[in-house]
């Protein structure tokens, strides 16, 4: 067990885990920020993806100590009232279906458009190609992706 | 306007009215509801007292509707189009209705399953009738106050009005004496021609909780003293646990106790099916150590029965073919006289793997087990036969165990099997306290429920003039054929035969969307295109012809399908797609498939980029009867098609010694962004028919379409799934 101090969300964190731990599992089972998912744990469903320091990562194989003082952007903090470009893009397309999958890929385009304000397919593509959705909302992703890089 | 008798209904109406009383105030947290997107500030103001009307509506005083969507919600988006067809009947305004999920109540409610995309099928009545007795309701309490008939008012979006006269009043300002209102005998529909609500594309309920990352689903669920549990399964088919490490994974950081479960039950129903009855169940304080624990297991596995390999699958799969028991079968004509008369005869094998369902949320539960109830919270699409399997695991009268629905993070069939929450309320149980299992993905995939393995050979006649004269199938499955012997070609050749041949295995299967259809209809539209072109036909003009004959001069005592509809989907799927139009580089396959009551035409146009092939875009005609929710149902098909596509392209498990290869997705491939279609439209018929399945339907002509355009693109003919290797299943 170790002391970890965490910028979350613009919000100071003390957990006390072992080192080892995912900063998936320190979201969810210790800081009750349950919007981040598990989806397979090796880090090839993109289910747990974040940023950290702007840069979108799966906390599903990124252990706490890695983290250390870094800022990590969760879901629940991507905007204050759920209006960051791409969850309006989101809501404007219905993209969700189960919606299981969509934090982490919407975590995966807020990253996208960061960097790349007008992404080609091609972009987004490789962008987006580590976060599965088991219901097929391909289309639709990208089409808010494209909706959002407008807004 | 259509009558319709509410007895059907009218017991759980009169319960809840009488419940009810005069006007109680019920206690409710607007927030645990759903808007539909709407702002608050565009909402009428949060009611102070609330009246239930019916186990689907309760009406605040301020005129803020709660309506109660019964079904579990798999991504389906029921939560948004049951309610629709409530607020409907109703007739009240969207924008001030909340939704809530309802629980499992079959005092309440019917057909409480997420399954057979029958959910909007089976409730249409239901729901409608919900809705326009509660408008019946709230004016015959109006009529009351005024003095007058019921005719003499009318009622819209939330408000009744005197037709002869000024005076108005809301659904919020009467709903309190609507309640003892006696539940009609007799309550009018609407014509479908008058549907405000039902036909216009609305948002999915929990939108906006959806993109904020509200915590909505099982994995999310917590209560107050609640343990967390891990399992594991035998790593194969054929193995049962003997014992364990005990001790040992007690001792573990974390870890708070170890033990092993059966879940065995008397008199297990089709929910039932787990090749793994007995189980390590590890509980403890966190994910992370739980999964610590599951990787110092020793355990000693028994086997028990044979280890299955891919190899022992194919051989059991060609001699099935062979000499297998058939399940169901349909002979018309005399197929073996017609194949030796025909100018030209061909014949072709298909077949496709075993897969997993995979759904993104891995399998988990919350249950909360005490002497004398059990408390189960939960993605499950099957409450109800979850909550009579717990019963009969913990020995508990029906109505000691309450099942609750959380949103469900995708269903494909996997969650109609419901082991997963024994498993939790047999370790609450044993620890003697609230609990919330959750399985690692390697659980998941490896716990068997598999889509089945298949294989089916297709045999066509041509005549001299190119009429298909003779049409066989033979399918297999283990443990189950896919053939459907009555649905097309049946009724629409002289001469026809199918079987649907079985065979044993011990790994574990279970539905998996659009069962059976999904590889029937990829095998058989693949075929149908082979035999157009012998016959050198268009292969929509053949289907066409095929259809024509269903229509005036049909073979057999029955068939399935309304051939009508399915050659409408076809047309319109050649109208909207311009069939026949050449476009130089895009390569064009069709196909139309008929299941759970919905028809699906799709076109694939491909085009090869670096060699190889890339889905441009799709065109879908679908005739699903009246469509709820227009872009919601459209995303369903789209989805469908994704589905469809990716599955027939790149999945597989394959076994070895009892135990799958595949065990997350660094092995099992799904489709992803890139392998996406670029472009779906979607399309669909209008009539005014009863809505039909929507859930399933778009998936199976994907993987006929697919193979057709990947033909034309490579010249090739793809036979076996999964596509990239075109090999069949040899382990």
């Amino acid at each position: 067990m170790a002391t970890f101090n965490l910028n979350i969300n613009g919000q100071k964190h003390q957990v006390d885990v072992d080192p080892s731990t995912p900063t998936l599992w320190v979201l969810r089972d210790h800081l009750n920020l349950l919007g981040t998912k598990f989806g397979c744990g090796i880090a090839q469903c993109g289910a747990c993806t974040i940023h950290l320091d702007g840069v979108a990562i799966r906390s599903c194989m990124t252990p706490i100590s890695v983290v250390e003082d870094g800022a990590i952007t969760t879901i629940e903090g991507l905007s204050k009232d759920g209006d960051h470009p791409v969850q309006k893009a989101w809501l404007e397309h219905d993209v969700p279906q189960c919606g299981y999958c969509q934090a982490g890929q919407m975590m995966s385009a807020a990253a996208l458009l960061k960097n790349t304000p007008n992404p080609s397919d091609t972009d987004i593509d490789d962008a987006m190609s580590g976060n599965i959705c088991r219901c097929g909302t391909y289309v639709r992703i990208k089409q808010a992706i494209k909706t959002a890089s407008k807004l | 306007m259509t009558k319709i008798q509410t007895q059907f209904n009218r017991r759980s109406f009169i319960k809840i009215s009488a419940a009810a009383g005069g006007g109680m105030l019920i206690g409710f947290n607007w927030l645990a509801g759903c808007t539909p997107g709407t702002k608050p500030e565009e909402m009428v103001a949060v009611p102070n007292e609330w009246f239930d009307i019916n186990g689907y509506i309760k009406i605040g005083d301020t005129g803020m509707v709660t309506l109660y969507s019964p079904n579990p919600e798999i991504g389906q988006n029921v939560m948004t189009s049951m309610p629709m067809i409530v607020a409907e009947e109703l007739d009240v305004d969207w924008k001030n209705v909340v939704v809530e999920q309802a629980p499992l109540n079959t005092g309440l409610y019917q057909n409480q399953f997420a399954g057979g995309s029958l959910s909007i099928r089976l409730s249409w009545n239901a729901l409608r009738m919900a809705g326009a007795t509660g408008r019946r309701m709230l004016l015959e309490a109006a009529a009351k106050e005024w003095n007058l008939q019921v005719s003499d008012l009318t009622a819209s979006q939330g408000v009744i009005k005197e037709k002869n006269g000024e005076r108005s009043i809301t659904y919020g300002e009467i709903a309190g004496k609507a309640v003892g209102i006696e539940v009609p005998e007799e309550v009018d529909l609407k014509d479908p021609k008058d549907f405000k609500l039902i036909g216009t594309s609305i948002k999915n309920v929990e939108g906006k909780k959806i993109v904020t990352g509200k915590p909505l689903f099982g994995i999310d669920y917590q209560r107050e003293g609640m343990q967390l549990a891990m399992i594991e399964h035998p790593p194969a088919f054929g193995m049962k646990v003997k014992s364990f490490n005990e001790e040992e994974i007690k001792n573990m950081a974390g870890v708070n106790d170890a033990f092993i479960i059966d879940t065995t039950i008397k008199e297990p129903t089709w929910s039932d099916v787990n090749a793994f009855p007995q189980l390590i169940a590890i509980v403890g304080d966190s994910t992370w150590q739980l999964m610590q624990a599951k990787k110092a297991l020793k355990a000693d596995w028994e086997v028990v029965g044979e280890l299955e390999s891919s190899e022992t699958h194919a051989k059991r799969l060609d001699k099935a073919l062979i000499n297998g028991e058939v399940e169901e079968a349909r002979n018309d004509g005399n197929v073996a006289v017609a194949f030796k008369k025909a100018a030209k005869v061909i014949e072709r094998t298909y077949s496709s793997p075993f897969m997993a369902h995979n759904t993104m949320e891995p399998m988990n539960f919350f249950a909360n087990v005490t002497a004398d109830s059990a408390e189960l919270v939960g993605p499950t699409q099957t409450p109800e036969a979850l909550e009579g399997s717990v019963a009969k695991l913990l020995n508990m009268p029906l109505e000691k165990v309450t099942v609750n629905m959380t949103r469900i993070g995708g269903g494909f069939g996997r969650r109609l099997y419901v082991h997963f929450g024994l498993e939790a309320a047999a370790i609450s149980r044993k620890i003697g306290g609230p609990v919330k299992l959750l399985y690692t993905r390697e659980d998941d995939m490896s716990q068997g429920t598999y889509r089945p393995i298949y294989r089916s050979t297709y045999k066509a006649g041509l005549d001299e003039n190119n009429n298909l004269v003779a049409f066989s199938v033979k399918g297999a499955g283990l443990p189950g054929g896919p053939v459907f012997p009555n649905r097309f070609p049946a009724g629409a050749v002289e001469n026809y035969s199918a079987e649907k041949i079985k065979a044993a295995t011990n790994i574990s299967t279970g539905a998996w969307r659009a069962p059976r259809s999904h590889f029937t209809a990829g095998a058989e539209q693949a075929f149908l295109d082979e035999v157009a072109e012998l016959a050198g036909k268009d292969p929509i003009d053949f289907r066409l012809e095929l259809f024509d004959r269903a229509i005036k001069d049909p073979v057999g005592e029955k068939y399935e399908y309304e051939a009508d509809r399915y050659a409408g989907v076809l047309k319109l799927v050649k109208e909207k797609s311009n069939w026949g139009e050449k476009k130089p580089g895009v390569f064009r396959g069709v196909a139309a498939y008929f299941c759970h009551f919905s028809y699906v035409a799709e076109v694939i146009d491909m085009v090869m980029e670096n060699g190889q092939p890339v889905v441009q875009k799709v065109w879908c005609a679908a005739d699903c009867g009246i469509v709820v929710n227009p872009d919601a149902a459209k995303n369903m098909i789209q989805g469908g098609v994704v589905d469809g596509i990716g599955h027939a392209m790149y999945s597989q498990l394959t076994f070895e010694n009892g135990a799958p290869d595949q065990l997350n997705f660094d092995s099992y491939q799904l489709m992803r962004h890139s392998q996406a279609p670029k472009e779906i439209e979607v399309f669909f018929v209008e009539n005014e028919i009863a809505p039909t399945g929507l859930g399933e339907p778009g998936l199976p002509p994907a993987s006929g379409a697919l193979a057709n355009a990947l033909y034309k693109a490579t010249g090739k003919r793809h036979y076996h799934q999964p596509f990239t290797s075109n090999q069949p299943i040899v382990g």
